[in-house]
Order: structure tokens, then sequence, then C-alpha cells
């Protein structure tokens, strides 16, 4: 019979001890987890980039500046990691402290759909932590996101990576005129 | 004629998309990193990351195939120096040597002495029953399941235990005959 060789068994739900309601289940599928998991990867890869980088293309050298990193983030990093410039730099209109590194065919976003249930899940995250390794580890913490920007005329969006640094940021970049 | 075989994929290589293997590296790294915090033990990640590359080789061999031009291999010697030669230089930009078969000509070793993989890689003392590039063990596996051959995939020697070369051990276990889906009167 079926179930006769188990060594412990309960004839009725009533007989089980009852458990202590300690057991959690993964909450994998909470998309917002998915993206900070996809983020902190990319953050330790960010930091050994800037390491790395800095060791090699400036002779161990790093910016101090905002303008100086933003654009080290855009031309050299993304050169050495991606073999190109980014699409664009520019600075957010409606805020002081954010700005935006925009990628038409974002490497990690080319063979990505997305399933509908996933509403705004972006794997660009990914890249978004290696930015904010970046930026982080040469002292302008930041909080970076990574969106989806529909373009008129063309089938695919682009990819924007959205840099909005510390209040101290910006308060030191004012200080140094 | 069936096209003949390419016996290096440097050429497939260069004409390929490729991306800056420090990037590839340091994202490897990032997983790794990322299984060790989840699973602890060690050798849970060696499983994991052994699955993993089971569910890339499974799907990668439909790239090489498509892309390589290589026809069926007569022989399981054919095979290992096609992965050598071919499809290690394709994804991963490397070569290895194939030796130390058996008697039988079951099994063999690839020799690996340049790995991208492993740039910048240490293993901590509490890691060194890590096998840090078991992804490729299981690609290796994986990719030929999907070929008919049940194989098993060891390592032998690991550079970052301290042995002078990657040396991953082949052994074909059995032909698995191709099973069709469907019968013909259905």
């Amino acid at each position: 019979m079926i179930g006769v060789g188990k060594i412990k068994q309960y004839s009725n739900v009533l007989d089980k001890p009852v458990s202590k309601g300690k057991q959690e289940v993964s909450l994998m599928d909470n998309i917002a987890e998915l993206e900070r998991r996809l983020e902190d990867a990319g953050y330790t890869v960010g930091a050994r980039v800037l390491e790395l980088l800095c060791h090699r293309e400036k002779g161990n050298r790093r910016e101090t500046r905002l303008l100086g990193i933003l654009s080290f983030v855009h031309s050299t990093v993304w050169k050495v990691l991606f073999g190109k410039v980014a699409d664009s730099l520019e600075k957010g209109t409606e805020h002081e402290d954010e700005y935006m590194i925009s990628e038409r065919e974002l490497l990690v976003n080319r063979f990505i759909s997305i399933p509908k249930d996933m509403g705004t899940f972006n794997c660009g995250a990914f890249v978004a932590g290696i930015v904010r390794g970046v930026l982080d580890s040469a002292g302008f913490p930041a909080v970076v996101t990574a969106h989806f920007v529909p373009i008129e005329g063309l089938l695919r969006p682009r990819t924007t990576i959205l840099i909005k640094f510390a209040e101290e940021v910006l308060r030191r970049e004012a200080r140094l005129g | 004629m069936p096209p003949i075989a390419p016996r290096s994929g440097d050429a497939i290589f260069a004409s390929t998309e490729r991306v800056n293997a420090e990037l590839f590296t340091l994202t490897y790294g990032a997983v790794v990193r990322q299984l060790l915090t989840d699973l602890e033990e060690v050798d849970e990640v060696n499983k994991q990351l052994d699955q993993m590359g089971y569910n890339i080789g499974i799907r990668l061999i439909d790239e090489f195939l498509a892309k390589s031009n290589v026809s069926r291999c007569v022989d399981f010697k054919e095979t290992a120096e096609v992965i050598a030669k071919v499809g290690l230089k394709m994804f991963l930009g490397v070569t290895a040597s194939v030796t130390n078969w058996d008697a039988e000509g079951t099994t063999c070793s690839l020799v690996l002495e340049d790995n991208p993989l492993v740039d910048f890689v240490e293993l901590p003392d509490t890691c060194q029953g890590l096998y840090y590039c078991n992804i490729l063990s299981g690609v290796i596996r994986g990719s030929l399941e999907m070929v008919s051959m049940k194989t098993e995939v060891t390592w032998i020697r690991d550079m970052l235990r301290g042995d002078d070369a990657f040396e991953l051990q082949v052994k074909l276990l059995k032909q698995v005959p191709e099973v069709y889906p469907y019968k013909d009167d259905e």
C-alpha cells in the first residue's frame, strides 16, 4: 500500500505537532528585491572597476569633482566595459542633484524581454549597480536606478541610468566652487 | 558534401560580437560571491554553479552548432578536439589541449593554460573547497548531453588551488541514442 513504508505516519492533520509558524519562503518574485540583488551584484563589480581603471588609465589618480567623475563613468568606464562611450550624459532638468546616462541598446537589456507580470523590472539595475559602485567608491554616494524611456520612432525603449547624488556631495561641490 | 569543419575557432571568434573580458570576469565573480553569501556551504555553491553551467550548456550548444559549421563528430576523440579548439575559443577566447586519453578512448583531459574566469581571483582560506570555475564543467556536460553524450566532468587541476594549469577530466559515460518525440503513426 502506498505510504505504508513511512516511519512517521500521521493519520490525521490534527495529530501533527503544530508548526511554529516561523518558516519562510523566498520572496524572489518580488520585483524590487530582484532589482536590489542585481544592483548589489553590480556594485561589487563597480568598486573593482574603479580601482582597476584608476590604476591602469590614470596613474593611480581619481576624479574628485562631480563633473569629472561623471564623464569618467560616461566615457572611460563605458568604453572599457561596453566598448563604446555611452550615448548621452545629461543633467536633470527638474532637480539639481540628478544626472542621467542614456544608452540606446544597453548590453544587459539586449536579449531581454520583460514578461508582462513583471511590470517595470529592468535588467539595467545591474549596470545601475556598477555605476553606483564606481561613484560610491570614489566618494560620491548616490542613488542610482535604471529606467526604460520610450523613444518615438524606435521599436525598443532606451535605458536611462538615473543618478541622484547625496546631499553631502553637492554641498562639497559647492564649497569647492 | 558537408562543409569542412573548422579546426580552430579563431575565425568565428573574430567575427562574433565580443564583450570586455574584465566585465565578464568581474560579473562572474559577483555571481559566485552572491552564491557564497546565499548558500553558505561551499559544496552547495559547487553544485549550484554546475547546475547553472548545465542550463547554459543545453542552450549554448544550439548557438555553437549554428555558428561553427561543425558536422557530426565521428568519435569521442574528435568531439574532445572540437570542444578544445573550436568551442572554448568561440565562447571563451582560449583554447585547451587534449591529453591523458585512457585506453578505451572514453576519458580525456582538457588542459587550459589560460582562463579568463580567474583573473583577479584568489580563494580565501574559508573557500578552499570551492571549484571556482565549476560553471565550465556544467556547460560542457550540458552541451554534450544535448548531442546524445552523457558525460561526467570533473576538475583534476585548478590553478586557484596552486596547480600549474586547469585540467578538466571529461569522461564519456554512454551515448544515448536519439529518441524522437513522435511516432510515425501518430
